[in-house]
């Protein structure tokens, strides 16, 4: 993968996308007061909807249908052309407008920088500090079980 | 047969608004909250929303509140509102081997490769009622420990490097997933419809089958090979984007049952599999699950099929607690017409019988 190509541009976008989706969407309207954001326009008014999730059969075999969930979609087109989608577990329509709007400037040289460094990076400080925190939590659960007989197994 | 009544539209419109003083209980008592529900009945809604197979907790916390705690009205009120919504599409299958451990234990190994996390368990304690939790109890901080890096590879996976376990069935080609909310359910069901209708299926059903199976009733000699809880990421293919979105992350628990080993004069023996898959911290419902779904087959891997849980149409046809739970309850409805008719009869079978016994008894007496 070249680090210029269209490869890493949808990993870069990818990589935004995942953080915005595990933000609270208070926390990104928070991130995005801070920064100018561009003049844009819904290219898709932001909707509510279902996704049928899948899991696999044994846990690495045939895909099966496990049950829905509920997603909200936007799409929005900056003033430049750019034009960004969002995506969301859940029914909040802004929260997909706003990482619609993110995806879009992402996409803009004259942006990237700016929504990098000021929303995603801190986001993504955010969403690892939980993680870590869980970790660590389910880190102190962990049991070493002993045989009184010594074993094999 | 049930014919349709007319009237009593004001009792009805009485009747709700009195349910929902009820509801509400006592007004001195704080009303719950949807958060409160989320937070602190967690494995309720998990519950809610398995079954109403539909992963949203905001909205399952909803239904629990307004079915006043009755699970499996909240799981009616689930599934009817995911009618209401497009359906956007399918998402690429999870994965579980790379879900972010919050518990994960085997018992059947002690040291499993990326250990065994106990996480936030019923397991161990000693089921006395706590008086502290009554009111006002404020919990300890849990517990920090540097958490390790390593990989948490699924028990199965590793059974299946040494050809030990049977392995998963891959998808065939370009054959579309089965979808028992697109087409109704027929018979033989493939193995993914199967899951599908196991993991909305009552969870109490569910476990009488799955106990039944440990009696005797389809034996087939289950270990718990691994159960993990945790958050796993989902991906969409959104054509409009053209590459898998991220979405987010939802909490599964996944069981994995190893059992009786199969094997034939061409194929080496090796242990054999079922499988349990669930939304949030669903253990007994994804055990369950796991032992009725190698119960189901028996057939496939050449056992005497005869018990309640190998019987495919009998497990799916009943397992779901909506269907269940609407044809049982519509006999309160009003069936008058239906009892009109059946009193009818019975009056006229009674009248022949009397005239009957009239015409011999008055033989008799001739006699």
């Amino acid at each position: 993968m070249s680090l210029t190509g269209p490869d890493s541009k949808q990993a870069q976008r990818k990589a935004a996308m995942t953080v915005l989706a595990h933000s609270a969407a208070a926390d990104i309207a928070g991130r995005l007061a801070a920064i100018a954001v561009p003049s844009h326009q819904n290219l898709r008014e932001p909707e509510n909807g279902l996704v049928m999730l899948r899991g696999r059969i044994g846990g690495d075999g045939a895909p099966f249908n496990l049950g829905e969930a509920t997603v909200s979609r936007a799409a929005v087109r900056l003033a430049s052309g750019e034009v960004g989608f969002g995506y969301t577990l859940g029914r909040d329509a802004h929260k997909a407008q706003m990482i619609a709007l993110c995806d879009a400037m992402v996409q803009s040289a004259a942006l990237s920088g700016e929504v990098e460094t000021k929303v995603i990076a801190p986001l993504r400080v955010a969403m690892n500090a939980e993680r870590a925190r869980k970790a660590a939590e389910s880190a102190a659960t962990r049991v070493d079980f002993y045989t009184m007989v010594r074993g094999e197994g | 047969m049930y014919v349709a009544v007319k009237g009593g539209e004001r009792a009805i419109e009485n009747a709700h608004r009195l349910l929902a003083h009820e509801r509400r209980g006592d007004r001195d008592v704080a009303e719950v909250t949807l958060a409160q529900i989320s937070e602190q009945l967690a494995l309720g809604v998990d519950r809610v929303m398995t079954e109403g197979s539909l992963y949203d907790r905001e909205l399952a916390a909803l239904a629990i509140k307004q079915a006043r705690g009755d699970m499996i009205e909240a799981i009616f009120l689930v599934r009817a509102f995911r009618a209401t919504l497009p359906r956007f599409g399918a998402t690429e299958p999870v994965n579980t081997g790379e879900m972010q451990v919050r518990r994960r234990i085997s018992s059947t190994f002690k040291d499993v490769p990326g250990g065994q996390i106990l996480g936030p368990t019923f397991d161990y304690t000693h089921r006395l009622l706590d008086p502290q939790l009554a009111e006002g109890f404020v919990p300890e901080q849990p517990a920090i420990a540097e958490a390790s890096q390593a990989a948490t590879p699924r028990v199965t996976d590793i059974l299946g490097r040494d050809g030990l376990i049977e392995p998963s069935p891959q998808a065939d080609g370009d054959a579309p997933v089965g979808d028992l909310t697109r087409e109704p359910l027929s018979f033989p069901a493939d193995r993914d419809l199967r899951l599908q209708n196991l993991a909305r299926g009552d969870e109490g059903f569910l476990l009488a089958l799955g106990y039944s199976t440990q009696r005797g009733y389809g034996r087939n000699h289950p270990f718990a090979g691994e159960i993990r809880f945790g958050e796993v990421e989902v991906e969409f293919f959104a054509e409009d984007v053209g590459f898998a979105v991220p979405l987010g992350s939802i909490e599964l628990t996944e069981c994995q049952m190893v059992n009786q080993f199969k094997g034939s004069t061409s194929e080496a023996p090796c242990f054999s599999r079922g499988y349990g898959l669930a939304f949030g911290q669903s253990e007994r419902k994804t055990m369950s699950m796991a032992l009725v779904d190698r119960a189901l087959r028996a057939g496939e891997l050449g056992e005497e099929v005869g018990a309640p849980a190998q019987d495919e149409e009998f497990v799916m046809s009943h397992s779901d607690n909506v269907q269940s739970t609407g044809f049982v309850e519509h006999l309160k409805l009003p069936h008058y017409v239906d009892f009109q008719s059946e009193l009818g009869l019975l009056r006229k079978l009674r009248q022949e019988f009397a005239e009957a016994n009239e015409a011999v008894e008055m033989q008799e007496a001739a006699e």
